[in-house]
């Protein structure tokens, strides 16, 4: 498989997932170019609706439709979705309506654009509400099977998905389960957990780290809500030492929920790799450099992180 | 001509209202007084619906988005069957399905989670929506405060609203009313940000609308019967109300707005809402046995 952006791919789920159920329906907000949702959209017009650039009432027109048995995606920038973080929380959360939140553009990688459009914030403000699963997938494979989960998971979602291209890191015969982590490579000295746009280059440091004699065990979190805490403990219950890669803020993402469940339950040694302060412009690769989150960087910070 | 049984209901209504916040010892007396006119109508003049089976897939929708006064919306329910009107005296109390505000998982026969406003009408453009997607018949009510028309999301939806779902699905569907009692929370509409002019802002972005007395029971009759009849656009009902509609000293008085009466004040509530003067209240009393035992559990209250 070519690396394909998980919007892509979301869009192309949609479109076949569709076929196959009339109760899926999409809302978007002036981005469906962007969202992907337009393949949907061509295809049944009359079940696609764009309300113009307005995310709170596409979020409350998602919980009301919802609330009629139709299964709405709602899409838009990650930022600008949880940005109507109270939409989210009475009409959406509370309310238990049955709504497919779909952030798409998020993190640094978005590059040029800057950071008004990037979702950095997101996983922290969702994993916050009760009954609220947060998605993000790695490659094109995982995309479409999340989206099939999301559809058939009773109650509302959170799919966090990117705008730049993902490498296929997920096997062939890989199954989504909620709340199921994936190891992608074994290894005892160091766990290595990441996350959707991240774990390419989770994987490539890993390689590098080989060479340095450091086994590190690279794990594809799909799901950070809820976390898959068996997978979780008995890796980091044999490495000893656990580092989290992730596109989002340093405070409230995929770090902080590894770091709650271990501060608990395990605690050890742990380093979270991702965003700090406001992003900005720039090429996405320099962007991931910048905030360690390349190759290179990932693998000196567990260098680092290790002694080594 | 009014119906005398409606009016009966509403009075009934009235005086559970100010027996439930007594005896929760908080809430929103005023809007819950101004709105329970309007929901009167429609649960026993309007609402095809079933309490036997709230998630009938056909079955009205109504969206109290102005979720505090969510008192009278269970004072209709309880009526109506949704579950035993003892229950009303539960409001506001640890394990109560009767929240604080609207909860839908908490209770069948509520719609949406409500209590943050300005979401209400969104949701219910997707009710709208959905439902006619669906090829059913069922309609939608959306309640609005005058203060809560204020938030942004409101106008985002206005909006959207007659443009949606057009031309295949329009939402004629959907009928909004607002229930213009001239008070917010802090002080007069007027005083904080004045909606005037109201009508031209709504028919602008699209909508017919109605203007009423919202708290006479024909011409809220008449106007949804008009709703109801318009085709291809929702409508909007302006419901000119009184806060605190049928206790003197609480009509048209902010101080009201989000404060429960002391039981000796329910007392006097309640004789002035059925209408009975001071020296004829014992008597009362003595005859109406109902009446009697809400006025002892009050009175008992105060005791405490
Ligand atoms: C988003 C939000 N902000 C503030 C409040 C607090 N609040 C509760 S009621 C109210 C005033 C509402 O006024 P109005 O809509 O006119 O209601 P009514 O007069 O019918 O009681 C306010 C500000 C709230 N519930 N939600
Ligand atoms: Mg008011």
């Amino acid at each position: 498989m070519p690396a394909k952006a998980s919007r892509a791919a979301f869009g192309e789920a949609l479109l076949e997932l569709g076929a196959r159920d009339d109760r899926i329906v999409t809302v978007d907000a002036d981005l469906s170019k962007s969202t992907m949702t337009t393949k949907f959209s061509k295809t049944y017009p009359e079940r696609a609706f764009n309300v113009g650039i307005a995310e709170s009432n596409m979020l409350g027109i998602g919980a009301g439709l919802a609330l009629t048995g139709k299964v709405p995606f709602v899409c838009s920038f990650a930022c600008f979705v949880v940005g109507r973080f109270e939409t989210i929380r009475m009409s959406v959360a509370y309310t238990q309506a049955n709504v497919k939140m779909v952030g798409t553009h998020c993190g640094v990688a978005i590059g040029e654009d800057g950071y008004s459009q990037m979702g950095l914030e997101d996983i922290a403000c969702i994993r916050a509400l009760p009954n609220i699963p947060v998605v993000q997938p790695a490659d094109e494979l995982e995309t479409k099977q999340v989206v099939a989960y999301a559809v058939e998971h009773e109650g509302p979602i959170y799919l966090r998905l990117t705008r730049q291209n993902l490498e296929p890191v997920c096997p062939p015969d890989y199954r989504f389960e909620l709340g199921r982590w994936l190891v992608l490579r074994p290894g005892n000295d160091v766990t290595l957990i990441a996350s959707g746009g991240t774990v390419f280059n989770t994987l490539e440091a890993a390689k590098r780290l080989d060479a340095d004699g450091i086994a590190a065990e690279v794990i594809n979190a799909a799901c950070i809500k809820p976390l898959d805490e068996e997978l979780l403990l008995r890796s980091v219950g044999r490495t000893g030492h656990v580092v989290t890669v992730e596109d989002h803020s340093i405070s409230g993402g995929l770090g902080g929920a590894v770091a709650e469940t271990l501060g608990e339950v395990m605690p050890m040694p742990l380093k979270r790799l991702g965003v700090q302060g406001f992003g900005e412009s720039g090429d996405s690769k320099g962007l991931y450099a910048k905030h360690g989150l390349d190759p290179a960087g990932i693998a000196s910070s567990v260098r680092k992180f290790l002694n080594r | 001509m009014a119906d005398a049984r409606l009016e009966t209901i509403a009075r009934e209504c009235r005086v559970q209202i100010i027996r439930m916040l007594t005896h929760a010892g908080s809430g929103h007396p005023g809007g819950s007084l101004s709105v329970i006119d309007l929901l009167t109508t429609l649960y026993f003049g309007r609402l095809r619906h079933d309490p036997q089976r709230p998630d009938w897939p056909d079955r009205d929708r109504v969206v109290l988005s102005k979720g505090h006064a969510v008192p009278a919306l269970y004072t209709v329910m309880a009526k109506s069957g949704y579950f035993p009107e003892s229950r009303l005296v539960t409001l506001r109390k640890l394990g109560s399905p009767l929240q604080g505000h609207p909860d839908r998982t908490a209770l069948p026969g509520i719609e949406a989670a409500t209590g943050s406003l300005g979401q209400g009408l969104s949701v219910s453009l997707g009710l709208a929506l959905g439902l006619r997607l669906q090829g059913s018949a069922a309609r939608v009510y959306c309640i609005l405060g005058d203060g809560e028309i204020q938030e942004g999301q409101v106008w985002e939806a206005a909006m959207a609203a007659p443009k949606l779902g057009q031309p295949k699905h329009p939402l004629d569907n959907l009928c909004v009313i607002l229930d213009y009692n001239k008070i917010q929370l802090d002080n007069f509409v007027k005083k904080i940000l004045d909606l005037e002019p109201v009508l031209a802002k709504w028919q602008a972005f699209g909508w017919p609308v109605i203007e009423i007395d919202g708290h006479d029971l024909d011409q809220i009759a008449k106007a949804l019967d008009q709703a109801e009849a318009r085709k291809g656009v929702p409508t909007f009902v302006v419901a000119n109300t009184v806060k605190g509609k049928g206790v003197s000293f609480m009509e048209n008085d902010p101080e009201w707005h989000g404060k429960a009466p002391k039981p000796a004040e329910a007392i006097r509530a309640i004789r002035e809402i059925l209408g009975v003067p001071e020296p004829r209240w014992t008597e009362y009393l003595a005859k109406n046995a109902a009446t009697r035992a809400i006025v002892d559990e009050l009175a008992a209250l105060e005791a405490k």
